[in-house]
């Protein structure tokens, strides 16, 4: 990912008119994307209007929604709601496990093609990203198609005689895990790739030398060195599986909600409680946060 | 980032400039045509055809975009689409919330040339008296099918929704409408909709959250398709739908339960700010002719609400299972409670899908 | 480099067989569709015999109105919000790398990742509620504007990092020579960057077609982009013609990253052939 060079002098040629070269970036997104999450913001502590939009009253009844639970009818001794932590760590996990199967997958494939001569590598690295230029919504309904109790996965399993009656595959969570690993796994190769396209082989060479084993040398020396390209690869899976949409609708059979669902049932759907969405929204980005300061923090301990 | 792409000087000006090229040629699209009429409607359910018919014949641009449920559309234009329709097809609860809510723009007397077909049943209909907003579109029901190859047994009640033999559990498509799953729920349970009574509504909970184990899936558009490919062994359903399923070859029988069931009645309604207004007239009263609303009848499988149409029915409509319902069981729309009543409603949906 | 160990130090077994593992996973729905995209038999899970008639429907179907306009709309946007955020991109990259050391340099780089950082759907919610909140008229319009915002990162980045590869000395040599400061980037900069800016505008251009959440918020009447209309449409069936189109929609990407390989080859290439 891209950042400022360590170690060299900075050049500022265009110095004297930086301002006027940022300007257009910080205009368009500060307007379009800053300031709606400031309303956003805003929103979660408002009132709710019935059915949909808000009342300007400051209220914190949508953060109360969400962590205490005060019976069906609202006059209970409030105690932990359950119910949104529970869609929220199940997300989680979901990311979370997303993201370490992408890394198994991810890891010796991106080392693998790195390694390979500059010709052949130019081909790997073609095949692999051909896939992420694919829509994804495309890619999202071929895998429906290929897992569905009647699809070319079943009938090939039945037809082998590996099972005798289809795998139910389609609505189920591991639906679900697949298909954020199938969307995500170019995200996870490539900055792999890119940090092991630099990667100085004779670092090995001279672990070697010095009598290391090859899967020594893998846990102390490749992956230190490459550890950033990893945990970039990590957060660009985990953050968009965290919020990811189509995968839990169109494989999970939209039975249970997930964050992206949740939130956009406050504002699309039958709930219609926007300080509600919004409250949930800021605290989906807050745990995004969380994680890219964790990821800020070791880059800088690295340097 | 991206190795894979790639390093050429002289691409990028003759793409740049193609680009500009194509940009611009594309303005008129965007600006402002005269004679357009926008639609939002339900998923399939207006045939194309009949969408050109009035194209053609009014010299007017249609263009549709499409909500699977009533809350979806009332949620839409509440977040900033009203005032970019025209025309919606609100079912009956949700044109009476629609009206209260300010969303609806009235039809003057005398407005509408064919106001005299709407059938007499249908003229003062609880949810708009005396027809200010509306005109009646389609009417049917809805309750559940169920693949007669995967079970041959009796499905003459919710049971089969809320507590299935072992064929279906695990097989069952739940449409994601939250007001017609809550009234089949209710009926289940023989209780009044909108009930205050915390003991039923407890009860209603545990059900829903019982039930919920023996559900694959949640969704209305995708209704039809899981019962014709498999996906599911029996839905909850609309009768038309259901028989349009049927067409398609799966082996389907729809259900009048004994508890009763949802009956519902679509309507075409005039949104406010309708940018084209006089166009939404036109079509509303394009609707209200006999032969132009029975193809909406032949295409969907439910019923118009017009005088007149019956010559223009597909014959087979006419011994259809699903568009003839047994006499017995009935049908009861789904009814608007005030807000404290349904926000603990939309917290048994909420629960229902944590 | 020679070296006697027992064995080579880059190998480690297993690290083929998951590739060809990842290959497999990606490839096979893909495949798998493509070919029953061929299918001639209406059920999808029976196989009739090869045909092209869903692609003919496509064309000529009775939807096929509505996915021409969807592709159309697809093209046009996808092409205005990649220009359009490749020239901000371009600009701000500059900026924050041949601008010198400045107080908020690091908050200028949170603000232009914040499109990536933030999760899909609260942008489209925020985008939404916030469009609402101002009146701005849902259609064309905002969608074009919502995709120049979340693609300029997607070309920052490319351009940024291709930037940093290029010496300073290149322009700071040409207006020793008395260039002015826009003769310098014209005339020196620019042309070297090239490549790096048909990158970022390739990659915006691909990540605005591949839309859908955001877009399917903020999309207004009658508008649809080709992944808005694949949704609607696939709710309601996987449809062989929906295979077909898919399949034209795959073809066209694959056939601009192989030309965009190719290209990159030919020119860039030549010099690195060998090991």
């Amino acid at each position: 990912m891209a950042g400022t060079i360590g170690g060299r002098t900075v050049s500022s040629t265009y110095a004297p008119v930086r301002g006027w070269l940022l300007l257009p970036s910080w205009a368009v997104i500060g307007v379009f994307l800053l300031l709606p999450m400031l309303l956003m913001l805003v929103y979660s502590f408002l009132t709710k209007e019935f059915r949909g939009g808000v009342i300007w009253e400051f209220s914190l009844a949508a953060y109360d929604q969400f962590i205490f639970d005060r019976g069906l009818f609202g006059d209970e001794a409030p105690s932990i709601e359950w119910t949104y932590i529970t869609i929220f760590v199940r997300s989680i996990v979901q990311a979370l496990l997303a993201t370490v199967l992408c890394l198994l997958i991810g890891f010796p494939t991106a080392y693998y093609v790195a390694t390979r001569p500059a010709r052949t590598r130019a081909l790997w690295l073609f095949l692999i990203t051909i896939p992420y230029w694919v829509n994804l919504l495309i890619r999202t309904v071929s895998m429906k198609f290929l897992i569905r109790d009647n699809g070319p996965f079943n009938e090939a399993l039945l037809g082998l005689g590996l099972i005798d009656a289809p795998f139910q595959l389609v609505n189920t969570n591991l639906a679900v895990q697949l298909g954020l690993f199938y969307s995500y796994l170019p995200f996870m190769v490539l900055p792999i790739y890119a940090s092991m396209e630099r990667y100085n082989a004779s670092l090995s060479e001279a672990a070697a030398d010095l009598y290391a084993t090859r899967w020594q040398i893998l846990r102390r020396v490749i992956i230190p060195v490459i550890k950033p390209g990893i945990v970039a690869g990590c957060i660009l899976v985990f953050v968009p599986s965290l919020g990811a949409f189509l995968a839990p609708d169109l494989l999970g059979g939209a039975k249970t909600f997930m964050i992206g669902s949740l939130i956009e049932e406050q504002f699309k759907g039958n709930a219609g409680n926007w300080p509600f969405g919004a409250a949930a929204s800021m605290i989906l980005l807050s745990m995004v946060l969380v994680v890219l300061m964790l990821y800020a923090r070791s880059q800088a301990k690295e340097l | 980032m991206n190795p894979v792409l790639l390093s050429n000087q002289k691409l990028l000006p003759t793409a740049l400039a193609a680009a500009v090229a194509a940009v611009l040629a594309t303005t008129p699209i965007m600006a402002q045509a005269e004679g357009k009429l926008s639609i939002y409607h339900w998923f399939e359910y207006i045939p194309q055809t009949l969408l050109d018919k009035f194209s053609s014949e009014y010299g007017v641009e249609v263009t549709m975009d499409t909500y699977d449920s009533n809350e979806s559309l009332l949620a839409s234009l509440k977040a900033g689409k009203l005032g970019s329709y025209d025309v919606a097809v609100p079912g009956d609860y949700m044109v009476q919330i629609m009206a209260e809510g300010g969303l609806l723009d009235t039809v003057a007397e005398g407005e509408l040339a064919n106001a005299a077909n709407i059938e007499e049943q249908w003229l003062n209909v609880p949810f708009d008296n005396g027809r200010k907003y509306s005109i009646p579109y389609q009417w049917g029901s809805t309750s559940f099918s169920v693949n007669r190859d995967v079970y041959q047994g009796d499905i003459s009640s919710t049971d089969i929704l809320f507590d299935p033999p072992a064929e279906l559990a695990g097989k069952i498509n739940m449409l994601d409408s939250q007001g017609e799953v809550m009234v089949l729920a209710s009926l289940h349970l023989g209780m009044e909709q909108c009930s205050q009574d915390r003991e039923k509504l407890k009860e209603l909970d545990a059900l829903l959250q019982g039930a919920k184990q023996h559900w694959a899936s949640f969704g209305s558009d995708i209704a039809k398709d899981v019962l014709v490919s498999g996906d599911a062994a029996a839905g909850m359903i609309y009768n038309g739908f259901s028989a349009k399923a049927r067409e398609e070859g799966a082996n389907l029988e729809y259900a009048y339960p004994d508890e009763g069931y949802v009956v519902w009645m679509d309507n075409v309604v005039l949104l406010k700010d309708a940018p084209n207004r006089d166009n939404a007239i036109k079509f509303m009263d394009f609707l209200l002719e006999p032969e132009n609303i029975a193809a909406v009848t032949n295409f969907a499988q439910y019923s118009a609400g017009v005088t007149g149409v019956a010559e223009f029915l597909d014959p087979a409509l006419a011994s259809s299972p699903e568009a003839n319902p047994p006499t017995g069981p009935a049908g009861s729309f789904v009814a608007v409670c005030d807000q404290a009543t349904q926000e603990v409603y939309d917290q048994l949906w909420t629960r229902l899908r944590k | 480099m020679q070296s006697a160990k027992a064995f080579d130090v880059k190998h480690y077994p297993g690290f083929l067989g998951v590739t060809v593992l990842c290959l497999f996973i990606l490839y096979t729905p893909l495949i798998v569709v493509m070919v029953y995209s061929f299918n001639d038999s209406l059920s999808i899970t029976r196989w009739g015999g090869f045909s092209l008639r869903w692609y003919v429907e496509v064309f000529n179907g009775v939807e096929s109105a509505k996915f021409k306009s969807a592709a159309w709309n697809s093209l046009t946007i996808a092409l205005a919000a990649g220009i359009t955020s490749t020239m901000i991109a371009v600009a701000a990259a500059i900026g924050m790398v041949r601008g010198g050391q400045f107080a908020g340099k690091s908050v200028s780089f949170a603000l232009l990742s914040m499109p990536i950082m933030v999760p899909e759907i609260v942008t489209a919610v925020a985008t939404l509620v916030f469009f609402s909140a101002i009146g701005f008229t849902l259609g064309y319009g905002s969608i074009v504007v919502a995709h120049i915002v979340f693609c300029i990162p997607f070309a920052y980045l490319p351009i940024a990092a291709r930037l940093q590869g290029i010496e300073s000395s290149f322009e700071e040599a040409a207006q020793d020579l008395y260039a002015s400061r826009w003769q310098a980037f014209r005339h020196v900069l620019l042309p070297i960057m090239a490549p790096g800016i048909l990158s970022g505008f390739l990659l915006a251009f691909i990540i605005s077609l591949d839309d859908f959440i955001i877009t399917n918020f903020i999309k207004g009447a009658g508008v649809e982009t080709l992944p808005t209309a694949i949704f609607g449409a696939v709710r309601q069936g996987i449809k062989p013609n929906i295979m077909a189109l898919s399949t034209l929609m795959l073809l066209f990407s694959i056939a601009i990253v192989t030309a965009s390989y190719l290209i990159g080859r030919k020119g860039g290439g030549s010099g690195r052939g060998e090991e």
